[in-house]
């Protein structure tokens, strides 16, 4: 496996910009030398994103700018631009293939993973460049956690699966490893299902209880962000509302991107949602506004289940 | 009914008789297969009968037919494979690990995985050449007069290697270690391939390395499909006998490596432990073999006793390792 990427990032609007979260200013300037490229994919992103983001209360945490992204020779994302803002949730939504999943895997450096991919373009995390010879990538994945769709216990015990994290960050410290488990599954809503069996396998807990395992298991290693790739697709409704519920919950600390393809869902739980289609992304802005009025005739048309 | 039904309908008998049919040709290849085996087994027990005794597992191989005895075979075959285990398992599955988890997977990595298998189908004999030239002559390069002698002295014993190798037992294991490499590597490749992805990216997800998530994550996962492998590809480097024949095993040795006939003997000279693996040798199969090209009748009998002893070894070879895998199979529960 590839750790060091190939990637070539464009630097010099990074370097131009102040990596303090300046959240007009910057937006501004961000906007500038972008519209020059190609305008007709990208007038409808600042309007509606930049009334999302000025709330003072919600400082920009991941910002995203012109990123490309290629498996290969085939280009998968066309000069994403989003600024995703401290504890609240972002939704992605989007038709099947449209980049979504890829941005969201971008963000946590989990498709350097898959060889032969590269990018074009900045991720910064809180100002810094994911991708910075400074990030070291294990310290990113504990500092950005992400939640599959299928939900992937490891074939061990309860505690051993919440253990896991800050065991391989190198906690040894057994009560301190014991409390951290006990916290991570109260966050994560399950520690009331689980606390009498610990010690017995993962693998015997229900769809839903797995999924939420997996919550707590990233919480464990006490993350900024989480990213939630359709957390809760393979879910039964009941085992849904209570992923969303924790959604909804988690959302005071932690700032949550998730990808989802399901329409109410995004309108839920999220406070601002992004629709990527074919690998642009069309329109951003505060999920209320998004959904009962949005801009562009794609977005609309997407939500209104006239495609997708 | 239209014609099309009724014209289904006639084909319906025809359908079911031919899926009759198969199930028999089937039944019978199982039944063949099995009755070959059942007469292979019976042959071998009826010939060994009388002749798979007491005498017959701790006496030294003779002229006289009622005093032969495979000991010096055991103890050679249990060298053998002891030493072929600690050259391949690491090796193997080191490769297995660097070629699944870390190459990149550009022409080179795919031009060494393939000719994994073409070696995995080398004839054995091959890898006898192969040992003779590598091992027992080491190229040439050290062939002064008599070769030299490495001592190293230890506490309870010297150990005394000498260059180059010749035809010792260590040649021999190193032989059959190569032999079997390319089958433990392509085990281990397939076990660690089994391994679900989701499972790696999940442990990456949570800050592990890639080294942390092959220890705790892949591995324990992949070790039943390792052992499997590893014990029948000992298994086979057990039943081997042309490799051996080329590297220079002896047919007739009246002494175990090492002079060390018995377990104690370790313990009561611990210099004999050091010098098993440059002592010449023999094995089971060597001496089957041998039994077999003498003229005297009751030599077939003492190698199909031979056989026997061979078969139950592997039988009780395997079962170990059904064990093992079951057992760290339980501590995985998908």
């Amino acid at each position: 496996m590839n750790s060091s990427p190939t990637v070539v990032t464009a630097n010099d609007n990074a370097q131009n910009e102040e990596p303090r979260v300046d959240v007009t200013s910057t937006d501004a300037a961000a906007a500038t030398p972008e519209e020059s490229g190609e305008a007709s994919v990208r007038t409808s992103r600042p309007v509606v994103a930049e009334s999302a983001i000025t709330d003072a209360s919600h400082a920009v945490k991941v910002r995203a700018k012109n990123v490309d992204f290629f498996y290969g020779t085939n280009q998968v994302l066309f000069d994403v631009s989003l600024d995703i803002p401290e504890k609240s949730v972002t939704a992605l939504i989007g038709p099947s293939g449209c980049g979504k999943s890829t941005f969201l895997r971008t963000l946590n450096r989990m498709n350097d993973i898959i060889e032969g991919t590269r990018h074009t373009g900045d991720i910064l995390l809180e100002g810094t460049d994911v991708y910075d010879p400074s990030i070291d990538v294990v310290l990113l994945r504990k500092r950005v956690g992400m939640v599959f769709q299928k939900s992937t216990p490891f074939p061990k015990s309860i505690f051993d699966n919440i253990a896991y994290g800050p065991k391989v960050a190198g906690l040894k410290n057994k009560a301190k490893l014991a409390e951290i488990v006990e916290t991570s599954l109260q966050r994560a809503a399950l520690w009331d299902e689980v606390k009498d069996r610990l010690n017995s396998s993962a693998m015997a807990l229900s769809g839903g209880q797995q999924q939420r395992l997996c919550i707590a298991r990233t919480l464990a290693t006490d993350p900024d962000v989480i990213l939630m790739d359709e957390p809760a697709s393979a879910l039964d409704p009941k085992s849904t509302a209570r992923v969303e519920d924790l959604i909804f919950e988690l959302k005071k600390n932690y700032t949550i991107v998730i990808v989802t393809h399901n329409m109410q869902q995004a309108a839920r739980v999220s406070q601002q949602t992004a629709f990527f289609f074919q690998g642009v992304l069309v329109e951003t802005g505060d999920t209320h506004s998004l959904f009962t009025n949005p801009t562009e005739k794609q977005t609309e048309d997407y939500i209104t289940g006239r495609f997708g | 009914m239209s014609d099309q039904e009724i014209e289904y309908a006639a084909l319906l008998k025809g359908r079911h008789r031919i899926s009759t049919y198969f199930e028999w040709v089937c039944r019978i290849a199982t039944i063949s297969a099995l009755l070959f085996l059942a007469v292979l087994l019976a042959g071998v027990t009826w010939q060994a009968w009388g002749w798979l005794d007491t005498q017959f597992l701790t006496g030294f191989d003779s002229r006289r037919p009622a005093k032969a005895g495979l000991l010096a075979g055991l103890w050679g075959t249990s060298w053998l494979i002891f030493f072929t285990a600690i050259l391949t398992v690491p090796v193997g599955v080191g490769a297995a690990i660097y070629l699944e988890e870390y190459a990149t997977d550009n022409r080179l990595t795919r031009l060494i995985k393939l000719n994994l298998s073409n070696l995995a189908g080398v004839p054995s004999i091959v890898y006898g050449m192969l040992g003779v030239t590598a091992f027992v002559r080491m190229f040439g390069m050290l062939s002064a007069a008599d070769g030299w002698t490495i001592a190293i002295a230890l506490g309870f014993g010297t150990l005394e290697i000498p260059l180059p190798l010749g035809r010792c037992l260590l040649a021999g294991s190193f032989t059959l270690s190569l032999l079997i490499l390319p089958v433990v590597i392509i085990a281990s490749q397939e076990a660690l391939r089994a391994v679900p992805p989701s499972i790696r990216h999940a442990s990456y997800a949570l800050g592990a390395t890639e080294w942390q998530t092959i220890r705790h994550q892949v591995l324990p996962a992949a070790v039943p499909g390792i052992t499997t492998g590893i014990i029948l590809a000992l298994s086979r480097a057990m039943g081997e006998t042309a490799p051996l024949i080329v590297v220079g095993a002896m047919s007739y040795v009246a002494f175990a490596p090492g002079n060390l006939d018995t377990p104690m003997g370790a313990v009561q000279d611990p210099q004999r432990v050091l010098d098993a693996p440059f002592d010449v040798f023999t094995s089971i199969t060597i001496q089957i073999t041998n039994w077999i090209e003498q003229p005297k009748e009751e030599f077939q009998n003492l190698a199909a006793a031979g056989s026997l002893v061979l078969l139950i070894l592997l039988v009780v070879f395997n079962a170990t390792a059904i064990v093992i895998r079951n057992r760290a199979q339980k501590k995985i529960t998908w």
